[in-house]
């Protein structure tokens, strides 16, 4: 019974649970950097005057956002790293570090990509008309005009993205990589599933996403376009 | 037809048709702008007179007819199309000057990134072209922070800092204070006076008769009349322009 209000495990484990958060802190960067670089293209498309553009993002986007981020990590890990040898590193942990990246950033830019449409929708038409009044091409005034104010408008958004994404990396254990919640069901393993230790990784993540949630709440109002 | 004797067309629309679903907008129109010519175009709210003016840089596509630019077609699409755009001033009645950007940036983004130009010779223009529409020192501030009539004059030196062979207005004075409106048509009346060549969809009944040298009546998606604007202000020969008039000029 006391063992459920034992915190030693914590201190005994605790460069083992730092390397975990490492780990997630890395996946969640480096995901998140793809993740906004892919979901930028694929709005791109999604609004070109090209109609196979537009469709190719359509559907890019409608399949990756409704199939189960565990299927899409597994296809990475199972499918694609070990039964077709598409190693990206000789390092086993690399290897399943870039397809866990990979497999995270593919599904996280189809919400990026929505929340950016959305975040178009309320740049005024007449924004965009005005840009191309002046000579701008397709592109520039997509990125010169209606993105940056499109991106403006969705920082929280983005900032919700961003924290879901943090969470979702806990589904990499399925892809080979140890982060912080591998570490947890190892040490449930080892002590037995006990509260503190569930608390304590609890706290863990929170001290990544509460701050996440204030710091893009912060950066939404600062950069607000004024109309 | 104009004061400066070069009368090359630089616009001719040749039977232009236009519908928005089952509203015929735009009739079988035919127009010619030439060079340094000011057209003032008027007429009821739903006559077709602001499609016309955005058709001309292709903001609006036609259905049926030619739009003839400085000798050229209007280009379909693309690189062509936007470097038609670049000689085309616009100003429209909301402004739209770029929210995220400043006064100044509004004015240099089209010559920096469209045709090129240095930013410090870009910067140096801009301020040049503020200073002539008075707004040299609201340089720094974003739009939103500036009345209207003050927006609507840097729409009209972005749009002059590409040197456009001419300027569309797209009813330039209606979203504004009637103690703005003034301010921003003596902007306009000065560019006449230069040889500006514009399409003034508007109105201002006033400036018609102060700059333009040909006034253009459009009713029901048609052109109903062509005159100057004398003629036309004090004798005009249709039904539809009488009455157009009598409703406005009466009070």
């Amino acid at each position: 019974m006391e063992s459920l209000f034992d915190f030693s495990p914590l201190v005994q484990e605790f460069g083992t649970i730092l390397t975990g958060f490492w780990s997630t802190i890395r996946l969640t960067l480096m995901s998140g950097l793809l993740a906004l670089i892919l979901g930028t293209i694929l709005v791109a498309m999604r609004v070109s005057p090209t109609p196979v553009l537009r469709a190719a993002g359509t559907f890019y986007v409608n399949i990756l956002r409704n199939t189960p981020l565990t299927l899409v990590l597994l296809l990475c890990a199972l499918g694609l790293s070990d039964t077709l040898q598409l190693t990206l590193s000789s390092d086993s942990p690399t290897n399943y570090y870039w397809w866990a990246v990979l497999g995270l950033s593919a599904y996280t830019a189809s919400f990026v990509c929505e929340a950016l449409r959305a975040g178009m929708n309320t740049v005024p038409a007449g924004q965009a008309e005005a840009a191309r009044a002046i000579g701008l091409t397709f592109l520039q005034s997509l990125r010169l005009v209606v993105l940056p104010q499109a991106f403006r408008s969705v920082i929280a958004p983005l900032g919700s993205i961003l924290i879901a994404l943090t969470k979702n990396t806990t589904i990499v254990i399925v892809a080979g990589y140890i982060e912080a919640s591998a570490v947890m069901k190892q040490m449930f393993d080892d002590y037995g599933g006990t509260l503190p230790i569930f608390l304590g990784f609890a706290v863990g993540y929170m001290v990544l996403t509460l701050p996440t949630g204030f710091f893009f709440g912060w950066l939404a109002k600062r950069l607000a376009v004024s109309r | 037809m104009t004061e400066n004797g070069d009368a090359t067309p630089l616009v001719r629309v040749e039977n232009v048709n236009k519908n928005f679903g089952a509203l015929h907008v735009l009739k079988d129109i035919n127009l010619t702008v030439t060079r340094g010519e000011v057209v003032v175009v008027i007429g009821p709210s739903g006559g077709g007179k602001s499609t016309l003016c955005r058709a001309i840089n292709r903001l609006e596509t036609i259905d049926s007819g030619t739009i003839v630019f400085d000798g050229k077609p209007l280009p379909a699409e693309g690189k062509a199309l936007a470097r038609l755009r670049s000689d085309v001033g616009m100003v429209f009645q909301s402004f739209n000057l770029f929210a995220h950007k400043t006064i100044l940036e509004n004015v240099t983004l089209g010559p920096t990134k469209v045709r090129g130009i240095p930013r410090e010779q870009a910067d140096k223009r801009g301020m040049e072209l503020l200073e002539r529409v008075g707004i040299d020192s609201q340089a720094e501030k974003y739009p939103a922070q500036l009345s209207g009539g003050q927006q609507q004059r840097t729409a009209i030196a972005r749009a002059l800092a590409m040197d456009p062979k001419m300027i569309l207005f797209d009813e330039p004075t209606s979203a504004l204070d009637p103690e703005m409106v003034q301010e921003v048509l003596d902007v306009m009346i000065g560019l006449a006076r230069d040889g500006m060549t514009m399409v003034v969809v508007t109105h201002e009944m006033g400036f018609a008769r102060r700059a333009a040298n040909r006034v253009v009546f459009m009713s029901e998606g048609q052109i109903v009349e062509e005159n100057t604007p004398d003629e036309f202000f004090t004798s005009p020969r249709t039904d539809r322009a009488k009455d157009f008039l009598s409703k406005i000029l009466t009070h």
